[in-house]
């Protein structure tokens, strides 16, 4: 069925909520009112109501089926979570009340700080960022600060080239230079090509780990130790921790800075694309420099730090965020590290590789792996499997959609041709991986079998086929606008 | 464990088809030593009651805002949201579904970014409006940062009225940038004079209206001193209420605006997750930072919506990107375009009066009370108050009396007794007369 | 086409007097696709050889556009601004980005000519 827009809804004078009439008197704004119409839609709330259910019905969610999109971590978002983020002693606290009223809020903050230190193995994090590319500017910035503290002026800044688009564009925002590093034909950094790289005006290296392959980088020690042989740091890309949680510390590896999004392994919803959160544990090398505000103990029970104040905070690099982070996500987090608890969460990651490399052992005959296994938490296929068959990674990912599933993440990382990008999380059962790999297999066969008209048809079954990108470019129409008076009257 | 499905007997025949018989072996790329043998130092898993209970705990430990009078604001503020908002944005297909990357099967979420790109544009006046940043202070930053790119030019000027927190996040997010930040000092009566600080390198003026002290400026003649240096008027709105009483910024001459959503549709929730808006004039829209939604069509010919121009963004543009931003806020966002839905031109008008007029009252009420000066001539819902001692302790007192007083300014602007007399005063439309009433008997007696 | 010489990085430029004209390969615009934007230097911009000059756009690509010779930009196709999808229908014509004045006309003998070209691009498949 077709939704109409809001704008294309409603009329003049309605209105889904009761306020009262305002009193009469004096006016403030010095002047400058608003006059004339904002051009809002009048509608009631059985109108507003029917409009969003029927919108979200053209969704698909993790809560309708496996949600495979790789590098993104759909797992289950359990309802707990809502439940307590909704509890007025959360929801309804201001910010800015005297720390005295929000020990409860603080808690919270102290407590996640203590999970993610511990599960990290690093000593201290910073909770401000909203989400993981703001992380790792958080975390690069550190970096950054600890090197203009030592009075050096190292600016390049080693990248793999299978790397997310957010590391480059990060390395930029904090005033350094990137110097892309191949990977190697396993899938992993190329550690001597790493080693030419080094010198004194290396300031870090970011490595994703696991990395975007869905590979641990076995030799993640090695590169820790030539990065810290020539001064520099090492920046990892925490986007994977699912795959590690509670069977490897970070810090145990050499690492002086991550980020960690609460949004994928520690399930806060992804809400159609945001809010993440993405908190970054620190090295006590950077720990000095973490942005304020944060959380301190002391005399008179929790205090934030939200200015230097002679004992904390005196060489932080600033403030990346405006008042204290993400505190909705942060009571979903400490809600679901708590139901885990340390061996449930040990549980997830083992149970995640596991489901990936289920997935892996049962179409390496079908499709075509990009790197031999085992795995971590995604598995990565190219597509060879599709060659001369007429059909894309694409066509093949569409296809997905009208046997019911969202397709997983394509032509990522780019150093795979077509690559298909699988992550089943922990949250499928034994069946529901079956009937997937089932799916997947008779897809290919179809393909291979030289149906291409099938694929490059689909998706026919979703609320919309394929949609017009270049037309949505070329033109761009990002807003609704009133008809003119010459389309009115048509 | 409730949110796992496999059994032992799974684990065991899942392992058997991958052909190993410990879990280990597939993460035999883990340095050996490195590998932990058993669970950190952590408490052990919870059932839901038992979570629930220490949950619980520490919420009761704070005083929650609806609990109490409450007069804060300061780029948070406490509005009544409808019922139907949380219902709906606790609908599944909303809830748990990530960005729209297959729009084939994700026309909820873009319609509804369509929508809110609209309604964006609506109220602040402008041509173009993106699907949201992490907040306020962030758009804020990636706002000069924009300004940047399009002037080709690096200074950047910061009215004193601009929210504390919004300049040091601004400072911070340049600083490592060959960028330089001019802040003037706290602008307390409204009166600063920013036109003549701009010269032909100035990138952009960061404005905010009404002010971080709640005065509410023409801002007219700011905007004709920008537009005859070249320069970018980038202006700043805190509370987005106050859009539907005074006159939005794209019509005082706004080059970019942004805005702290949180009031509409989104609650207090200690401070985040919160809601930028951004919003443009149509020529610079491909300098936009953050994701776009577009209309075009299928391939039936059928009206649909897709993310675009997404040639600016870190997946595509790497290192040349127009930011690193990938997250938005599409749950907050959703929440806003729903709650002003609900309220359409008549009920935002409405809801903004109530708001003007029970500011109006509160002030005229802490005006009669000995010692205490409001210090604003124009304000929408917030203004400044001098008391006759520093109003951090005053607020301290009151809140042991149940009382939220307001913020007082030296908890943003510390280390400046000059400002440390100053409170900033809020009200919403849930505030009562018997909440005023509250707050005057209160200050008396604790100034008394 | 003759007289067209190219570049490594898949720009053409064709001599006109002292001036040369300067756009992308056909070969560019097929590995792009749908162009959708392109956005051009101003006139009277000076240009090194090999210094960024344009940027043109598909909807899954962006890519740097880098002037095959020094010189200062005499003049843009305004037509891209509302027809992008010149440059996929007349790449090595119609779909030209600018015009600069040459610097250095020695500069044009180390391009490559059309059958140079070619051999390259089959390098590259």
């Amino acid at each position: 069925m077709e939704e109409a827009l809001l704008f294309e809804q409603g009329a003049p004078g309605r209105c889904g909520v009761d306020l009262p009439e305002p009193s009469r008197g004096e006016n403030r704004l010095g002047g400058l009112e608003r006059t004339g119409d904002i051009g809002l839609p009048g509608l009631s709330e059985p109108e507003v109501v029917r409009h969003f259910v029927r919108l979200s019905q053209k969704n698909y969610a993790i809560d309708a089926g496996l949600y495979p999109l790789g590098s993104c971590t759909m797992k289950h978002n359990p309802r707990l979570n809502e439940k307590m983020a909704r509890l007025p002693g959360f929801a309804d606290v201001h910010p800015l009340q005297p720390t005295s009223t929000v020990q409860g809020a603080l808690a919270v903050m102290d407590e996640v700080a203590r999970w993610l230190k511990v599960l990290t193995g690093l000593p201290a994090v910073a909770l401000s960022p909203g989400a993981g590319a703001h992380g790792e500017m958080c975390g690069m910035m550190a970096i950054r600060a600890a090197i203009d503290a030592r009075g050096e002026s190292r600016k390049r800044i080693l990248v793999p080239d299978s790397a997310h688009g957010t590391n480059p564009a990060t390395a930029v925002l904090c005033g350094f230079t990137v110097d892309p590093v191949p990977s190697d034909s396993r899938g992993r950094i190329d550690l001597s090509a790493l080693k030419a790289k080094l010198g004194p005006d290396v300031a870090a290296i970011m490595l994703t780990n696991p990395n975007t392959c869905g590979l641990f980088e076995n030799e993640i020690r090695e590169a820790a130790a030539a990065i810290h042989g020539v001064g520099g740091f090492f920046y990892c890309d925490g986007a994977n921790f699912n795959a590690i949680v509670g069977k490897v510390r970070p810090g145990d590896l050499g690492i002086d800075a991550m980020h960690i999004n609460l949004h994928k392994t520690f399930s806060t919803p992804h809400g159609g694309g945001g809010p993440g959160s993405g908190p970054v544990v620190l090295s006590a090398a950077l720990a000095p420099f973490a942005p304020l505000p944060f959380v301190v103990h002391g005399r008179q029970g929790l205090q934030l730090v939200e200015a230097p104040n002679g004992e904390h905070g005196g060489q932080a690099f600033g403030r990346v965020k405006a008042f204290h982070g993400q505190m909705g996500m942060f009571v979903r987090a400490l809600t679901y590290m708590l139901s885990h608890g340390s061996d449930g969460l040990r549980q997830v990651a083992e149970d995640s590789v596991l489901n990936a490399n289920y997935i892996l052992a049962a179409l390496q005959d079908e499709l075509s792996p990009a790197y031999p296994g085992p795995c971590m938490h995604e598995v990565l296929f190219d597509d060879r499997f599709l060659k001369d068959t007429g059909v894309t990674t694409l066509d093949f990912a569409k296809a997905m959609i009208d046997e019911g599933y969202h397709p997983m993440t394509v032509y990522f990382p780019l150093i795979v041709h077509g690559a298909l990008l699988t992550e089943p999380t922990e949250s499928e059962s034994r069946s529901s991986l079956d009937q997937f790999i089932a799916t997947l297999r008779a897809l290919a066969r179809r393909a291979k079998g030289g149906d291409a008209a099938h694929f490059v048809q689909a998706p026919r079954l979703a609320p919309r086929r394929r949609l017009d990108e270049t037309r949505a470019a070329r033109n761009p129409v990002l807003r609704w606008r009133p008809p003119s008076p010459a389309q009115a009257a048509e | 464990m409730r949110y796992l499905p496999h059994t032992p007997s799974d684990r065991a025949a899942m392992m058997r088809a991958i052909g190993i018989t410990a879990i280990d072996e597939l993460f035999c790329y883990v340095p050996k030593d490195a590998l932990l043998a058993r669970p950190v130092d952590l408490p052990p898993h919870a059932g839901e009651l038992a979570v629930e209970r220490v949950m619980t705990a520490h919420a009761s430990r704070n005083m929650s805002a609806g609990s109490v009078p409450s007069f804060l604001g300061a780029g948070a503020y406490r509005h009544h949201v409808p019922a139907a908002v949380d219902h709906l944005i606790q609908r599944s297909e909303f809830l748990t579904s990530y960005t729209p990357y297959q729009p084939e099967v994700a026309q909820g979420t873009l319609q509804v970014l369509f929508e809110f790109q609209t309604q964006v544009a609506l109220l602040t006046g402008m041509d173009v409006a993106n699907a949201s940043m992490y907040d306020g202070a962030t758009a804020c930053a990636e706002a000069v940062l924009m300004a940047n790119r399009i002037t080709r030019r690096r200074k950047v000027l910061l009215s004193g009225g601009l929210h504390p927190q919004y300049r040091a996040v601004t400072e911070t997010q340049v600083r490592y940038l060959d960028c330089a930040v001019a802040a003037m000092d706290a602008d307390v009566t409204g009166q600063e004079a920013m036109a003549p600080r701009i010269d032909r390198e100035t990138s952009c003026v960061v404005v905010q209206n009404p002010s971080f002290y709640g005065h509410i400026r023409d801002l007219r003649p700011l905007a004709a001193a920008c537009q005859a240096a070249g320069a970018l008027l980038i202006v700043v709105v805190t509370e987005v209420v106050s859009l539907g009483a005074v006159m939005p910024p794209g019509e005082m001459g706004a080059d970019i605006v942004v805005a702290e959503g949180q009031s509409i549709g989104n609650a207090l929730n200690f401070g985040g997750p919160y809601l930028g808006l951004f919003s443009t004039r149509e020529k610079y829209v491909r300098q936009m930072p953050g994701r776009l939604c577009g209309e075009t069509v299928d391939a039936d010919g059928r009206r649909g919506f897709v993310l675009t121009l997404s040639t600016r963004e870190q997946h595509i543009r790497r290192e040349k990107a127009t930011s690193n931003i990938c997250t938005n806020s599409g749950l907050c966002a959703l929440a806003f375009t729903i709650h002003l839905s609900l309220l359409g031109d008549v009920g935002l008008r409405r809801m903004a009066e109530l708001n003007h007029r029970a500011a109006v009252d509160l002030a005229r009420a802490l005006g009669s009370v000995p010692g205490v000066e409001v210090i604003n001539r124009t304000f929408f819902n917030e203004f400044t108050v001098r008391l006759p001692r520093p109003a951090a302790a005053i607020v301290d007192a009151l809140a042991e009396q149940r009382i939220l007083a307001g913020v007082p300014v030296s908890r943003l602007e510390p280390g400046r007794p000059d400002l440390d007399r100053l409170l900033l005063v809020a009200v919403t439309e849930t505030t009562q007369a018997a909440d005023r009433d509250a707050l005057v008997v209160g200050l008396r007696k604790v100034l008394s | 086409m003759s007289g067209l010489k190219y570049t490594q990085e898949h720009e053409w430029i064709l001599r006109d007097g002292n001036v040369g004209v300067v756009g992308i390969t056909d070969y560019a615009q097929g590995q792009l696709g749908d162009v959708v934007y392109v956005e051009l230097p101003s006139a009277g911009t000076e240009i090194e050889a090999g210094g960024q000059a344009a940027i043109v756009e598909s909807v899954k690509a962006a890519s740097e556009v880098y002037s095959p010779v020094s010189g200062k930009v005499v003049a843009v196709n305004d037509d891209l601004a509302d027809n992008p999808g010149l440059v996929n229908e007349s790449a090595e014509g119609d779909g030209w980005f600018f015009r600069i004045e040459l610097g250095d006309p020695s500069e044009l003998d180390d391009l490559m000519d059309k059958a140079a070209y070619d051999a390259f691009i089959a390098g590259l498949k």
